[in-house]
């Protein structure tokens, strides 16, 4: 467990505003750079692409760890390798205008997916659904829920919590909790 | 807001516990002396830590009930299966030290920026100690005598259950309505409203869309979910809405 969390068997919810209703018929996750949409996905397409099943221990800025969770979904590697790109960052964008930013090697090699499964059924709208990031080896919040894309930049900006004082990076092994931690 | 990522690290601070108050059978304000603190806007939170004599640590996240300028004060409800919570409902004592860092957060908040003279009408919706962080934002209208019309929706089980009674209910003038609905027991006579919060009572006692109200919804997630979808149902843009969720766990 990383240092000063907590197990909980919940699966507490935290978002800034209400929670985003999409139409499956049409949503899409786009990877974005500049002004340019280097690549886009409906849900049928998205739902085409091999997914994969991950159980991984999560961790909530808030202290709360939920242990062994199991997702169902699609490799951020798989979707990256249909563009070609050499940016350093990315920012994730969501329904409801919701942010958060990582460098590019946190979301690849194995690290991150494109979720739309949770426990064996479709993601609750609540969660994130239809789909979520789960980047789970950065705290929670990077894990953006109802997310709709990538945008690809060569310098990191922040993102929504990162703009009111949440760390950057936010590794839960090094307690990056707030800006300067 | 922006400007807060800027900041430097927050730094723990050594509190004094100046006051406690009892508000509820369950639930206490703790009021602290507090060196060093930079100061709060109403609606941020702040990061309780308690060490052990072995040296265990737990750390908590509370939301500020006091007022920019008023000592920090936090408002605690006991968690029976609780780390934290237990020590500082039944515990803690005047006199007796406290260690926080804070504040924590910057789009929940209201600065009362514009709410001098025809501001937007303040809305607040609060589901049981979800009334914390948006007390602050009252207190915080009275300070800068702000006039704009402020409604606060609040429900809670019973009426003993609700926090802070005697001073919302003082707040029944300056234009300031407080509405409570007690969803679980109703004292003998009430005339209140005793359902929980959806669209239906949202459109009766919220301000209309129209009117563009600063929107606050605090409380545990299951009455964040209906009442924020409540208030985009009737009309309110869901980027207006800004919410605050607790979970069972309680943060």
């Amino acid at each position: 467990m990383p240092p000063g969390q907590y197990v909980t068997s919940d699966f507490p919810v935290l978002s800034a505003g209400p929670t985003p209703t999409a139409s499956l018929d049409s949503w899409t996750f786009s990877i974005r750079q500049g002004s340019d949409t280097l690549k886009s996905w409906t849900w049928p397409e998205i739902k085409a692409l091999p997914a994969e099943d991950v159980t991984v221990d999560i961790h909530c800025v808030t202290r709360w760890s939920k242990l062994d969770t199991q997702w169902q979904g699609v490799s951020v590697d798989t979707l990256l390798a249909q563009v070609d790109s050499g940016a350093e960052f990315v920012l994730a964008f969501c329904d409801g205008g919701y942010t958060t930013n990582m460098p590019i090697e946190d979301v690849t090699d194995g690290r991150a997916w494109l979720a739309f499964g949770y426990d064996g059924e479709p993601l609750e709208a609540e969660h994130g659904g239809p789909a979520r990031l789960l980047v789970p080896h950065l705290y929670f919040w990077k894990s953006a829920k109802w997310v709709r894309g990538l945008e690809l930049l060569d310098e990191d900006e922040p993102g929504f919590w990162e703009t009111y004082g949440y760390h950057m990076y936010g590794d839960p092994w090094r307690e990056q909790r707030y800006a300067g931690d | 807001m922006a400007g807060t990522a800027l900041r430097g690290r927050l730094t723990w601070l050594t509190g004094t516990v100046r006051d406690v108050t009892q508000e509820t059978p369950t639930v206490r304000t703790i009021v602290l002396d507090l060196t060093g603190w930079p100061g709060h806007e109403a609606g941020q939170h702040l990061d309780v830590r308690l060490t052990a004599e072995d040296g265990y640590t737990a750390e908590r996240s509370y939301s500020i009930a006091s007022a920019p300028g008023e000592p920090v004060a936090i408002t605690v409800q006991r968690l029976d299966d609780g780390e934290v919570s237990p020590y500082l409902t039944d515990e803690l004592r005047p006199g007796d030290e406290l260690e926080v860092r804070g504040p924590i957060g910057g789009y929940f908040v209201w600065t009362g920026a514009g709410a001098e003279v025809g501001g937007r009408p303040l809305m607040l919706v609060a589901g049981g100690s979800g009334i914390v962080p948006l007390r602050a934002m009252l207190r915080h209208r009275e300070r800068i005598g702000s006039k704009v019309p402020t409604r606060l929706l609040y429900s809670a089980r019973s009426l003993p259950e609700v926090i802070y009674r005697a001073e919302l209910d003082s707040y029944g003038r300056d234009g300031v309505q407080v509405i409570y609905t007690l969803t679980r027991s109703q004292p003998p006579g009430w005339a209140g409203y005793s359902g929980r919060i959806d669209a239906r009572l949202l459109a009766e006692v919220s301000w209309p869309a129209g009117d563009d109200p600063a929107t606050f919804v605090c409380g545990p997630t299951p009455f964040v979910e209906a009442a924020a979808n409540g208030l985009v149902a009737i009309g309110y843009p869901a980027t207006q809405v800004k919410t605050e969720r607790f979970g069972a766990t309680g943060r």
